[in-house]
Protein backbone atom coordinates (compact mmCIF):
# COMPACT_ATOMS: atom_id res chain seq x y z
CA UNK A 1 0.00 0.00 0.00
CA UNK A 2 1.28 3.04 -0.75
CA UNK A 3 1.91 6.37 2.06
CA UNK A 4 -0.33 8.55 1.97
CA UNK A 5 2.33 10.83 2.99
CA UNK A 6 4.54 10.17 0.23
CA UNK A 7 1.61 10.05 -2.29
CA UNK A 8 0.77 13.68 -1.81
CA UNK A 9 4.65 14.74 -1.82
CA UNK A 10 5.10 12.69 -5.14
CA UNK A 11 1.71 14.44 -6.77
CA UNK A 12 2.72 17.76 -5.13
CA UNK A 13 6.54 17.86 -6.26
CA UNK A 14 6.06 16.13 -9.76
CA UNK A 15 3.49 18.76 -10.47
CA UNK A 16 5.62 21.36 -9.92
CA UNK A 17 8.18 19.86 -11.39
CA UNK A 18 6.55 19.18 -14.50
CA UNK A 19 5.67 23.10 -14.37
CA UNK A 20 9.05 23.97 -14.16
CA UNK A 21 10.27 22.09 -16.67
CA UNK A 22 7.60 23.25 -19.02
CA UNK A 23 7.63 26.97 -18.12
CA UNK A 24 11.65 26.64 -18.00
CA UNK A 25 12.44 28.14 -21.66
CA UNK A 26 9.28 29.61 -22.25
CA UNK A 27 9.20 31.67 -19.37
CA UNK A 28 12.75 32.62 -18.17
CA UNK A 29 15.28 31.85 -20.39
CA UNK A 30 13.43 33.66 -23.36
CA UNK A 31 14.97 33.47 -26.88
CA UNK A 32 18.31 32.09 -25.77
CA UNK A 33 18.98 29.00 -27.62
CA UNK A 34 20.19 25.55 -25.54
CA UNK A 35 23.71 24.48 -26.22
CA UNK A 36 23.21 21.66 -29.40
CA UNK A 37 24.54 19.01 -26.75
CA UNK A 38 22.03 19.21 -24.42
CA UNK A 39 19.45 19.51 -27.02
CA UNK A 40 21.03 16.31 -28.31
CA UNK A 41 20.83 14.23 -24.91
CA UNK A 42 17.07 15.63 -24.24
CA UNK A 43 15.66 13.97 -27.76
CA UNK A 44 16.09 10.70 -25.94
CA UNK A 45 14.62 11.05 -23.18
CA UNK A 46 11.61 8.84 -23.25
CA UNK A 47 13.58 5.98 -24.60
CA UNK A 48 16.16 5.87 -22.48
CA UNK A 49 13.49 5.95 -19.06
CA UNK A 50 10.58 4.07 -20.65
CA UNK A 51 12.04 0.67 -21.67
CA UNK A 52 14.60 0.50 -18.71
CA UNK A 53 11.33 1.18 -16.23
CA UNK A 54 9.51 -2.17 -17.48
CA UNK A 55 12.10 -4.11 -18.74
CA UNK A 56 11.92 -5.95 -15.22
CA UNK A 57 8.32 -5.86 -15.24
CA UNK A 58 8.08 -7.86 -18.57
CA UNK A 59 11.04 -10.28 -17.50
CA UNK A 60 10.40 -10.65 -13.78
CA UNK A 61 6.26 -9.96 -13.45
CA UNK A 62 5.23 -9.20 -9.50
CA UNK A 63 2.10 -11.12 -10.39
CA UNK A 64 3.63 -14.53 -11.25
CA UNK A 65 6.47 -13.94 -8.18
CA UNK A 66 8.94 -13.01 -10.20
CA UNK A 67 8.85 -16.20 -12.47
CA UNK A 68 8.68 -15.03 -16.60
CA UNK A 69 5.38 -15.96 -17.75
CA UNK A 70 4.74 -16.70 -21.37
CA UNK A 71 1.74 -15.17 -21.75
CA UNK A 72 3.16 -11.78 -20.61
CA UNK A 73 6.14 -12.35 -22.73
CA UNK A 74 4.37 -13.19 -25.61
CA UNK A 75 1.88 -9.78 -25.24
CA UNK A 76 4.97 -7.59 -24.88
CA UNK A 77 6.29 -8.80 -27.95
CA UNK A 78 3.25 -8.45 -29.86
CA UNK A 79 2.71 -4.95 -28.77
CA UNK A 80 6.34 -4.31 -29.41
CA UNK A 81 5.88 -5.68 -33.22
CA UNK A 82 2.76 -4.01 -34.10
CA UNK A 83 3.85 -0.85 -32.20
CA UNK A 84 6.91 -0.68 -34.95
CA UNK A 85 4.99 -1.82 -37.78
CA UNK A 86 2.10 0.08 -37.96
CA UNK A 87 3.60 3.25 -35.79
CA UNK A 88 0.08 3.12 -33.93
CA UNK A 89 -0.09 3.42 -30.04
CA UNK A 90 -3.37 2.13 -29.63
CA UNK A 91 -3.03 -0.40 -32.08
CA UNK A 92 -0.12 -1.68 -30.46
CA UNK A 93 -2.18 -1.60 -27.14
CA UNK A 94 -5.37 -3.37 -28.37
CA UNK A 95 -2.86 -6.16 -29.92
CA UNK A 96 -1.24 -6.60 -26.78
CA UNK A 97 -4.02 -6.71 -24.90
CA UNK A 98 -5.35 -9.37 -27.02
CA UNK A 99 -2.39 -11.37 -27.27
CA UNK A 100 -2.09 -11.84 -23.11
CA UNK A 101 -6.12 -12.76 -22.89
CA UNK A 102 -5.46 -15.19 -25.36
CA UNK A 103 -2.28 -16.65 -24.24
CA UNK A 104 -3.68 -16.68 -20.60
CA UNK A 105 -6.93 -18.70 -22.27
CA UNK A 106 -4.77 -20.92 -24.01
CA UNK A 107 -2.36 -21.94 -21.18
CA UNK A 108 -4.92 -22.00 -18.30
CA UNK B 1 -9.71 40.96 -38.93
CA UNK B 2 -7.39 40.08 -36.50
CA UNK B 3 -9.78 38.63 -34.15
CA UNK B 4 -11.32 36.87 -36.78
CA UNK B 5 -8.93 34.93 -38.00
CA UNK B 6 -7.27 34.21 -34.30
CA UNK B 7 -11.15 32.22 -34.18
CA UNK B 8 -9.84 30.20 -37.09
CA UNK B 9 -6.84 29.40 -35.93
CA UNK B 10 -8.18 28.62 -32.44
CA UNK B 11 -10.47 25.42 -34.95
CA UNK B 12 -7.59 24.95 -36.74
CA UNK B 13 -5.99 24.32 -33.66
CA UNK B 14 -9.05 22.29 -32.58
CA UNK B 15 -9.53 19.75 -35.39
CA UNK B 16 -6.14 19.03 -35.58
CA UNK B 17 -6.05 18.53 -31.93
CA UNK B 18 -9.19 16.08 -31.80
CA UNK B 19 -7.99 13.00 -33.42
CA UNK B 20 -5.38 12.72 -30.23
CA UNK B 21 -8.98 12.14 -28.07
CA UNK B 22 -8.35 8.63 -29.58
CA UNK B 23 -5.06 8.05 -27.74
CA UNK B 24 -5.63 10.55 -25.02
CA UNK B 25 -8.94 8.69 -23.89
CA UNK B 26 -8.21 4.98 -23.37
CA UNK B 27 -4.42 6.16 -21.78
CA UNK B 28 -6.52 8.03 -19.15
CA UNK B 29 -8.99 5.40 -18.66
CA UNK B 30 -6.31 3.08 -17.94
CA UNK B 31 -4.22 5.35 -15.53
CA UNK B 32 -7.35 6.04 -13.21
CA UNK B 33 -7.99 1.84 -13.51
CA UNK B 34 -4.41 1.36 -12.83
CA UNK B 35 -3.73 4.36 -9.54
CA UNK B 36 -7.29 2.97 -8.26
CA UNK B 37 -5.77 -0.74 -8.07
CA UNK B 38 -2.73 0.74 -6.72
CA UNK B 39 -4.77 1.74 -3.76
CA UNK B 40 -5.43 5.40 -4.39
CA UNK B 41 -8.51 6.78 -3.96
CA UNK B 42 -10.83 9.28 -6.59
CA UNK B 43 -9.48 12.87 -5.01
CA UNK B 44 -5.69 11.48 -5.23
CA UNK B 45 -6.30 10.13 -8.86
CA UNK B 46 -7.51 13.10 -9.84
CA UNK B 47 -4.98 15.60 -8.02
CA UNK B 48 -2.24 13.51 -10.07
CA UNK B 49 -3.98 13.97 -13.71
CA UNK B 50 -4.70 17.63 -12.51
CA UNK B 51 -1.25 18.85 -11.48
CA UNK B 52 0.63 16.40 -13.45
CA UNK B 53 -0.82 16.37 -16.86
CA UNK B 54 1.51 14.05 -18.22
CA UNK B 55 0.76 10.11 -18.85
CA UNK B 56 3.84 8.65 -18.50
CA UNK B 57 5.23 10.20 -15.70
CA UNK B 58 2.52 9.60 -13.69
CA UNK B 59 2.41 5.96 -14.23
CA UNK B 60 6.02 5.90 -13.64
CA UNK B 61 5.54 7.61 -10.57
CA UNK B 62 2.50 5.04 -9.70
CA UNK B 63 4.87 2.29 -10.43
CA UNK B 64 7.82 3.02 -8.40
CA UNK B 65 5.58 4.13 -5.66
CA UNK B 66 4.13 0.18 -5.70
CA UNK B 67 7.65 -1.03 -5.71
CA UNK B 68 8.15 1.05 -2.28
CA UNK B 69 11.23 3.53 -4.04
CA UNK B 70 12.01 6.00 -1.87
CA UNK B 71 10.36 9.51 -2.44
CA UNK B 72 13.15 11.31 -4.07
CA UNK B 73 13.36 8.38 -6.41
CA UNK B 74 10.27 8.53 -7.55
CA UNK B 75 10.49 12.10 -8.18
CA UNK B 76 13.91 12.09 -9.77
CA UNK B 77 12.98 9.06 -12.25
CA UNK B 78 9.03 10.56 -13.22
CA UNK B 79 10.53 13.85 -13.57
CA UNK B 80 13.36 12.30 -16.05
CA UNK B 81 10.84 10.94 -18.03
CA UNK B 82 9.32 14.53 -18.02
CA UNK B 83 12.86 16.29 -19.37
CA UNK B 84 10.88 16.02 -22.93
CA UNK B 85 8.70 18.77 -21.68
CA UNK B 86 12.23 21.28 -21.52
CA UNK B 87 12.77 20.70 -24.79
CA UNK B 88 9.13 21.27 -25.75
CA UNK B 89 9.26 24.55 -23.91
CA UNK B 90 12.65 25.33 -25.90
CA UNK B 91 11.03 24.63 -29.15
CA UNK B 92 8.03 26.67 -28.61
CA UNK B 93 9.65 29.91 -26.99
CA UNK B 94 10.86 31.26 -30.20
CA UNK B 95 6.86 31.40 -31.36
CA UNK B 96 5.41 32.03 -28.30
CA UNK B 97 7.84 33.40 -26.09
CA UNK B 98 6.86 37.61 -26.41
CA UNK B 99 3.43 36.70 -25.19
CA UNK B 100 2.52 37.80 -21.64
CA UNK B 101 3.57 36.23 -18.62
CA UNK B 102 0.71 34.85 -17.79
CA UNK B 103 -0.32 33.23 -20.83
CA UNK B 104 3.11 31.85 -20.96
CA UNK B 105 2.44 30.27 -17.93
CA UNK B 106 -0.63 29.17 -19.48
CA UNK B 107 1.14 27.83 -22.31
CA UNK B 108 3.41 25.90 -19.88
CA UNK B 109 0.94 24.28 -17.94
CA UNK B 110 -0.94 23.16 -21.60
CA UNK B 111 2.18 21.97 -22.83
CA UNK B 112 2.11 17.93 -23.78
CA UNK B 113 3.36 15.68 -26.38
CA UNK B 114 -0.32 16.36 -28.39
CA UNK B 115 -0.63 20.10 -28.38
CA UNK B 116 3.45 20.60 -28.67
CA UNK B 117 3.51 17.87 -31.44
CA UNK B 118 0.92 19.86 -33.96
CA UNK B 119 1.82 23.52 -32.61
CA UNK B 120 5.71 22.95 -33.57
CA UNK B 121 4.13 21.19 -37.15
CA UNK B 122 2.09 24.37 -37.72
CA UNK B 123 4.21 27.12 -36.76
CA UNK B 124 7.03 25.67 -38.85
CA UNK B 125 4.37 25.85 -41.70
CA UNK B 126 2.87 29.62 -41.34
CA UNK B 127 5.70 31.37 -39.38
CA UNK B 128 3.88 34.29 -40.77
CA UNK B 129 1.16 33.61 -38.56
CA UNK B 130 0.80 36.53 -35.47
CA UNK B 131 1.96 36.07 -32.04
CA UNK B 132 -2.33 36.39 -31.08
CA UNK B 133 -2.90 33.49 -33.90
CA UNK B 134 -0.31 31.39 -32.70
CA UNK B 135 -1.61 31.50 -29.35
CA UNK B 136 -5.14 30.43 -30.18
CA UNK B 137 -3.71 27.40 -32.40
CA UNK B 138 -1.84 26.37 -28.88
CA UNK B 139 -5.55 26.71 -26.93
CA UNK B 140 -7.61 24.93 -29.69
CA UNK B 141 -5.23 21.96 -30.06
CA UNK B 142 -5.37 21.96 -26.23
CA UNK B 143 -9.16 22.26 -25.72
CA UNK B 144 -9.99 18.66 -26.86
CA UNK B 145 -7.32 16.95 -25.59
CA UNK B 146 -6.33 18.33 -21.67
CA UNK B 147 -9.97 18.73 -20.56
CA UNK B 148 -10.68 15.18 -21.50
CA UNK B 149 -7.67 13.96 -19.78
CA UNK B 150 -9.71 14.99 -16.42
CA UNK B 151 -12.72 13.10 -17.37
CA UNK B 152 -11.43 9.86 -18.44
CA UNK B 153 -9.29 9.89 -16.09
CA UNK B 154 -12.17 10.07 -13.75
CA UNK B 155 -14.06 7.68 -15.42
CA UNK B 156 -11.02 4.68 -15.07
CA UNK B 157 -11.04 5.76 -11.15
CA UNK B 158 -14.51 4.45 -11.21
CA UNK B 159 -14.38 1.67 -13.72
CA UNK B 160 -11.30 0.11 -11.75
CA UNK B 161 -12.43 -0.30 -8.67
CA UNK B 162 -14.96 -2.78 -10.53
CA UNK B 163 -12.30 -4.82 -12.38
CA UNK B 164 -11.26 -8.22 -10.94
CA UNK B 165 -7.10 -9.49 -10.49
CA UNK B 166 -8.08 -12.65 -13.28
CA UNK B 167 -7.92 -9.28 -15.97
CA UNK B 168 -4.41 -9.13 -15.39
CA UNK B 169 -4.38 -5.73 -15.47
CA UNK B 170 -0.29 -5.39 -14.14
CA UNK B 171 0.39 -5.95 -17.21
CA UNK B 172 -1.63 -2.87 -18.38
CA UNK B 173 1.37 -0.13 -17.78
CA UNK B 174 4.15 -2.25 -20.06
CA UNK B 175 1.79 -2.60 -22.57
CA UNK B 176 1.48 0.85 -22.75
CA UNK B 177 4.79 1.61 -22.61
CA UNK B 178 5.84 -0.77 -24.92
CA UNK B 179 3.03 0.68 -27.28
CA UNK B 180 4.46 4.19 -26.64
CA UNK B 181 7.83 3.67 -27.25
CA UNK B 182 7.68 1.35 -30.67
CA UNK B 183 6.70 4.26 -32.91
CA UNK B 184 9.43 6.25 -31.24
CA UNK B 185 12.40 3.74 -32.54
CA UNK B 186 12.83 5.37 -35.64
CA UNK B 187 16.39 6.17 -35.94
CA UNK B 188 19.61 3.91 -34.77
CA UNK B 189 20.38 6.09 -32.42
CA UNK B 190 16.99 5.80 -30.94
CA UNK B 191 17.36 1.92 -30.78
CA UNK B 192 20.72 1.60 -29.15
CA UNK B 193 19.51 4.10 -26.32
CA UNK B 194 16.35 1.85 -26.11
CA UNK B 195 18.98 -1.31 -26.07
CA UNK B 196 21.27 0.45 -23.58
CA UNK B 197 18.79 1.55 -20.98
CA UNK B 198 16.98 -2.34 -21.28
CA UNK B 199 20.55 -3.62 -20.32
CA UNK B 200 21.88 -1.62 -17.67
CA UNK B 201 18.25 -1.70 -15.98
CA UNK B 202 18.45 -5.36 -15.89
CA UNK B 203 21.77 -5.16 -14.85
CA UNK B 204 21.73 -3.04 -12.02
CA UNK B 205 18.39 -4.54 -10.66
CA UNK B 206 20.69 -5.28 -8.04
CA UNK B 207 21.04 -1.37 -6.60
CA UNK B 208 18.74 -0.19 -3.90
CA UNK B 209 16.11 2.44 -4.00
CA UNK B 210 15.81 1.72 -7.47
CA UNK B 211 18.94 3.54 -8.75
CA UNK B 212 19.54 1.05 -10.97
CA UNK B 213 16.94 3.06 -13.48
CA UNK B 214 18.21 6.39 -13.26
CA UNK B 215 21.99 4.80 -14.14
CA UNK B 216 20.10 3.12 -16.70
CA UNK B 217 18.37 6.20 -18.41
CA UNK B 218 21.67 8.32 -18.06
CA UNK B 219 24.01 5.86 -20.06
CA UNK B 220 21.03 5.16 -22.18
CA UNK B 221 20.81 9.31 -23.29
CA UNK B 222 24.53 9.22 -23.51
CA UNK B 223 24.43 6.56 -26.38
CA UNK B 224 21.95 7.64 -28.21
CA UNK B 225 23.19 11.19 -28.17
CA UNK B 226 27.01 9.78 -29.18
CA UNK B 227 25.67 7.70 -31.42
CA UNK B 228 23.21 10.80 -33.18
CA UNK B 229 26.87 12.40 -33.10
CA UNK B 230 28.78 9.93 -34.80
CA UNK B 231 26.73 8.91 -37.33
CA UNK B 232 25.93 12.43 -38.13
CA UNK B 233 29.70 13.17 -38.64
CA UNK B 234 29.60 10.46 -41.22
CA UNK B 235 27.38 11.63 -43.59
CA UNK B 236 29.44 15.20 -43.62
CA UNK B 237 32.03 14.85 -46.67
Amino acid sequence: MIDSTQLWIVILGLGAGSFALRFSFLGIIGKRPLPEWVLRHLRYTAVAVLPGLIAPLVLWPAATGGEPDPARLTAAAVTLLIGITTRNVLAAIFGGAIALYGMMYLLS
Amino acid sequence: MASASSKSAFWKGFKDGAPFLLVVGPFGVLFGVVATEAGLNITETMAFSIMVIAGAAQFTAIQLMVDEAPTLIVLATALAVNLRMAMYSAALTPHLGSAPIWQRACIAYFTVDQSYAVSAAQFEKTPDWTLSQKIAYFFGAVTPVCPMWYVVTWIGAYAGTAIPPEFALDFAIPITFLAIIAPLLRTLPHVLACATSVILALSFAWVPYNLGLLIAALGAMMVGAQAELMLSKKVKP
